[in-house]
């Protein structure tokens, strides 16, 4: 396996320098986790998580099915509260404050934490309503004119414009997969989000729509903090500048992908990506 | 083919066999009702009979003032039920998870078996009695009484078939439950739900027995809310039993009417909520 990641990683590595080279100089994090622990009724499903997310960077997690990466992924703007049972120790702050503090406005935290979904989920609305719904339920644009304009600059950030710019009034439910995903996207974008969680968000897609959404990571990261949960170690190796490995509830590993991917610190990240489990 | 193969197929065909037959018993004695009706109604049809009061035996009469009653009982009976009954339904689905909302759905269950002429009473009991009157508000009360839990139960069932994903979609664009419900979940159920309202409409036009002690019945064409009034069953009811032959065949005609009536309510529900996306 070993072998087999070698020449990939080398094209990733060039591709990735110039970018994130300049990227990473600030380096404040964006978001920090302080000794999660995260239990489905009775049965803990995250242990003791910390982990720090610097601004405008691409973090991928990676690990084997159910080693709770995309619950840690939920827990960064609590959308596990639609769960019933479950409960959540521990701090998660962004930009220093604590989002499962008493009083925080989970509703305004889901707005700058913006999340895309395994599966694609468009409303059964107009492509133009689906962009537009997290506009006007917020509020953000003052005229019409205005909420045409974040509507295609999201459709644009999104790579989807020029596919539908001509039927923007049709029903969403009648775009491919692939461009379901990237209207998911693009409504999640809309509303610009200061963070953006993505799960598995190419996992249906064929390869043309994954590389497609791909690029558009790499696109995204100059203006927001990507957290984005991969099953495929490749993908999480072109996109992400750094990668955090879970196993069965627990961080094992957090380092630059380009050192998880070639020597990483932990026996059990290297058993892994060398297809030993998993 | 050996013989395990052979009883396979004609198990197979067998069951096949039986369920295109009742299938065919069902349908066939729907046919036979709607024809029946048809036939025995469509002689004592005409404008007159539409539009006139009921007249005594010998001199025609209609049931135009049954049909403008009936119209309004199913307008005011709507306008209480389904709003009640649609709330109900989004509390049992979206809201009320816990041990409160299995109670309320043990209660929505328990009154949609209530006979309806004891919600006729019920309601003789707690309108008629205080105001010292029949009236049309009063019917409309009853019928609404029997309309909630039917739409309550399939408003809950339709907005349980909405995807998870969509809600969590919503939710995750910082939108409050309360916009995710009216603005994506009801809207992605509202077939479903409209459909639910049909059946509960469906239902209530064909109740006689709660307007019995409630709307009671007119000879007048009447709107006012406070008055009594007729409607189209409550004069089937007493053409049907009475003796005279002209009456019956206006039972039979005013039947037909009401089935036109509630076909006619359906197909213009369906063309309102048909699905746009």
């Amino acid at each position: 396996m070993t072998v087999e990641t070698e020449p990939l990683r080398m094209q990733v590595r060039d591709q990735r320098d110039a970018a994130s080279a300049a990227n990473r100089s600030d380096g404040k994090t964006k978001v920090a986790v302080r000794d999660l622990n995260f239990f489905y009724g009775k049965v803990q499903a995250l242990h003791d998580i910390s982990l720090e997310i610097p601004e405008r960077i691409v973090m991928a997690f990676i690990g084997p099915s159910g080693c709770g990466k995309s619950t840690f992924l939920r827990t960064l703007n609590r959308m596990n509260d639609v769960i019933p049972a479950t409960r959540v120790a521990g701090e998660v702050l962004i930009d220093g404050h604590d989002i499962y503090a008493t009083g925080t406005d989970v509703v305004e935290l889901r707005r700058r934490v913006g999340m895309v979904f395994q599966k694609s989920n468009p409303f059964p609305k107009s492509i133009f309503d689906n962009v537009a719904y997290g506009l006007r339920i917020n509020k953000l644009t003052h005229s019409n004119s205005e909420l045409h304009a974040r509507v295609e600059q999201a459709l644009k950030d999104a790579a989807l414009w020029t596919e539908v710019k001509d039927r923007l009034k049709t029903s969403a439910l009648s775009l491919s997969g692939g461009q379901q995903q990237r209207l998911c996207i693009a409504r999640a974008l809309a509303i610009q989000p200061e963070v953006l969680l993505m799960d598995e968000p190419a996992s249906a897609l064929d390869p043309i729509a994954t590389s497609k959404i791909e690029e558009l990571i790499f696109d995204l990261k100059k203006q927001y903090t990507i957290v984005i949960v991969t099953h495929n170690m490749q993908q999480a190796a072109r996109v992400s500048d750094t990668t955090a490995f879970f196993l069965l509830g627990k961080l094992i590993e957090v380092n630059s992908t380009e050192k998880m991917f070639t020597a990483p610190n932990e026996k059990l990240t290297e058993d892994y990506i060398t297809g030993r489990f998993g | 083919m050996n013989t395990s193969d052979r009883i396979r197929r004609a198990n197979s065909a067998l069951m096949t066999g039986l369920t295109a037959l009742c299938t065919l018993l069902a349908v066939g004695a729907l046919l036979i009702i709607l024809s029946h009706i048809a036939w025995q109604g469509i002689g004592s049809l005409n404008f007159r009979f539409l539009t006139d009061v009921p007249r005594p035996v010998g001199e025609g009469g209609g049931i135009g003032n049954a049909i403008l009653g009936s119209l309004v009982l199913l307008l005011l009976s709507s306008a209480f039920g389904l709003p009640v009954g649609i709330s109900v339904g989004v509390y049992l689905s979206e809201i009320g998870r816990g041990r409160v909302g299995g109670v309320v759905r043990f209660i929505v269950d328990t009154l949609t078996g209530i006979p309806s002429i004891v919600t006729g009473v019920f309601v003789y009991a707690i309108v008629v009695l205080p105001m010292k009157h029949f009236s049309a508000f009063a019917g409309g009360v009853a019928l609404a009484l029997i309309m909630v839990p039917i739409v309550a139960r399939t408003t809950e069932e339709m907005l349980k078939l909405v995807p998870h994903s969509l809600r969590e979609g919503a939710l995750a664009l910082g939108a409050p439950q309360w916009r995710v419900i009216l603005g994506v979940v009801i809207p992605a159920a509202a077939p479903g739900i409209a459909t639910g309202a049909m059946l509960a409409i469906a239902r209530i036009s064909g109740e006689t027995a709660p307007l019995l002690f409630t709307a009671f019945g007119s000879r007048f064409f009447s709107t006012s809310l406070n008055e009594p009034i007729a409607s189209l069953t409550v004069q089937i009811f007493n053409y049907a039993i009475s003796p005279y032959d002209e009456w019956h065949a206006q039972a039979w005609a005013a039947t037909l009417v009401l089935m036109t009536l509630v076909l006619g309510i359906n197909i213009i529900v369906r063309f309102l909520t048909r699905k746009r996306f």
